[in-house]
């Protein structure tokens, strides 16, 4: 079981520069613009920080990015280990997950739900177990495997939702970072997993965060977004930014 | 066939209410209903749908008017041509207006339901349709049963083909959409068939209590499980026990069945209530109420070490 993943993992490992592109994307409803004219370049192994003020579009971009709303423009992707363009397979964590926190529905079910046909109130098979478990290993949340999702802590919720999310092993990863409800321990362990798969998996990572202090830690690039892209570069660049001082004033940005 | 079936009946079961027949055609329709209310009660809990499966129970009404009007015997297939139109309608209306879907159902319940009245009482003419309000399980005939069998079938049908799905769906929509799911699909199937079920059912069970029937099994495990599967177990067992040994007792009782059953399965829902909140007997209730303290150590504990 173990081995069969390895090979799986070393295959993407190899991938090297595949990339993607967001070109020319916009998103309206009615006559508001939410967002206009933007254009990203992502390249694989490399955390996209997404930051920008409230209602900048942010989640907006991730959710047009996935299909789920419509848009103008096109997300390409370009796969090099065969040099073709084709559809990325896309891992999701939604900002937040409104559900009834009294419901019986475990980890383990919710998992398998997403990976299996075979209806989770019939039989859950050993196999999938295992690999259930293998999964959340790499977000270190085995042992929340038959806990109740109503008793999940906000990181711990967020963490298993990134293990669900790497399930198939995404060409692009989207996370949609909570405003509130994640404690600080568990905003700075999650931070350093993601950060860990990046070059684990060679991942394509877009990360709306609210958090520059993580930022400036984790990510690789930075996009500062308010309707369209208003700047982007490394941490360094960005914050230093005109405009990034602007949006988030000079306390934020810790000067 | 069912000549088979009724002896059999009668002889595992030696007791006075067993030797009639109508009886045994209850039991026998409690079997078949009261497991599959059971099983389908546990996603309209968990989706918050409780008003809206009670609308679709009193629009029964309307339907039975519109059978009348157009002259049928039988106002099945009105009643379950209204309800599905009905419960479409609200589904497609609550994602294209914004409005709050409690306010929605309200709208189309009320209406369906004085629509209803009003139709059946011109002249007066009322009582003889009070008996969809109560429900009479006893006055239920053989091809009816099969009918129940065939409406259970579908809904072990769509849970065993498509119960992953409405499990995703019903925890994030966007979730679900990512993993290729097709939400409104599911969504429309999974209402048109809780029509079904309430409508079929609803003339046995009587209209005033058949959401009660559909709600209360699911609430009632709820309180004691914690994953789906046990969710289930325990929700089709209170179901089914509650279900026969209300039937029993009303014969003893002279009372209406639906309601009895009804009755008792408030008391398992009471019961487990309490069980949940004694934390004691079930040993599932142990572990979560730990689990849930030792969260509640590690929240105490993160928000000191942040302080």
């Amino acid at each position: 079981m173990h081995q069969h993943h390895s090979a799986d993992e070393s295959i993407k490992a190899t991938c090297g520069l595949c990339c993607t592109k967001v070109e020319n994307f916009g998103v309206a409803y009615g006559k508001s613009v939410i967002l206009d004219n933007v254009n990203l370049h992502i390249h694989c192994g490399e955390l996209t920080a997404l930051v920008g003020p409230n209602g900048a579009g942010k989640s907006t971009l991730l959710r047009a990015m996935l299909g789920e709303i419509p848009h103008t423009g096109e997300l390409r992707f370009l796969d090099n280990s065969d040099a073709r363009i084709r559809k990325p397979v896309i891992g999701y964590i939604p900002q937040r997950i409104e559900f009834d926190t009294g419901a019986p529905i475990s980890v383990m079910d919710l998992f398998s739900a997403s990976q299996t046909g075979i209806p989770v109130w019939f039989k859950h098979l050993r196999k999938l177990r295992e690999r259930i478990l293998y999964s959340l290993s790499r977000v270190q949340a085995e042992h929340l495997i038959d806990r109740r999702l109503g008793d999940l802590s906000g990181g711990e919720l967020q963490r298993f939702l990134l293990a669900l999310a790497l399930e198939p092993i995404p060409d692009l990863l989207l996370l949609d970072e909570p405003i509130w409800g994640v404690d600080r321990p568990g905003k700075t362990n999650f931070y350093r997993i993601v950060s860990d798969l990046r070059h684990q998996f060679d991942l394509s990572i877009i990360l709306v965060s609210h958090d520059l202090d993580m930022v400036l830690k984790h990510a690789d690039r930075v996009v500062l977004l308010n309707k369209t892209v208003q700047c982007s570069g490394t941490p360094e660049e960005v914050f230093s930014n005109q405009k990034a001082v602007q949006a988030f004033g000079t306390v934020w940005l810790g000067k | 066939m069912f000549e088979i079936i009724y002896n059999m009946l009668g002889q595992a079961l030696p007791f006075e209410w067993a030797r009639h027949i109508f009886m045994l055609n209850a039991l026998l329709a409690v079997l078949i209903i009261t497991p599959v209310f059971g099983i389908l009660g546990t996603m309209i809990v968990n989706n918050r749908m409780a008003f809206f499966s009670d609308a679709l129970g009193h629009s029964a009404l309307t339907g039975i008017a519109i059978g009348v009007i157009l002259g049928f015997r039988d106002p099945l297939w009105a009643m379950l041509l209204f309800s599905v139109l009905l419960a479409v309608t609200i589904t497609l209306v609550k994602s294209l207006l914004n409005a709050s879907t409690d306010t929605i159902i309200a709208v189309f319940s009320s209406t369906a339901v004085a629509l209803g009245i009003v139709i059946l009482s011109r002249g007066g003419g009322f009582n003889k349709y009070s008996r969809y309000l109560i429900g009479d399980i006893l006055g239920i005939a053989p091809h009816e049963l099969l009918m129940l069998a065939g409406v259970s079938l579908l809904v072990i049908l769509f849970w065993g083909f498509l119960f992953n799905s409405l499990l995703l769906v019903s925890i994030n929509s966007s979730l679900a959409r990512s993993r290729g799911i097709n939400i409104r699909l599911i969504e429309i199937i999974f209402c048109i068939l809780t029509a079904v079920v309430v409508t079929s059912a609803i003339q046995w069970v009587g209209l005033l209590i058949i959401n009660s029937l559909l709600v209360l099994p699911a609430a009632a495990a709820r309180n004691i499980t914690s994953n789906i599967r046990q969710y289930h177990l325990v929700s089709v067992a209170i179901a089914l026990v509650m279900g026969v040994t209300g039937l029993v007792l009303s014969y003893y009782w002279g009372s209406a069945a639906g309601a009895t059953i009804v009755l008792l399965t408030a008391a398992a829902f009471i019961s487990t209530l309490l069980l949940r909140h004694l934390g004691r007997a079930f040993s599932g209730v142990k572990n979560e109420g730990a689990q849930t303290q030792a969260l509640d150590e590690e929240i105490l504990h993160s928000r000191n070490s942040s302080l």
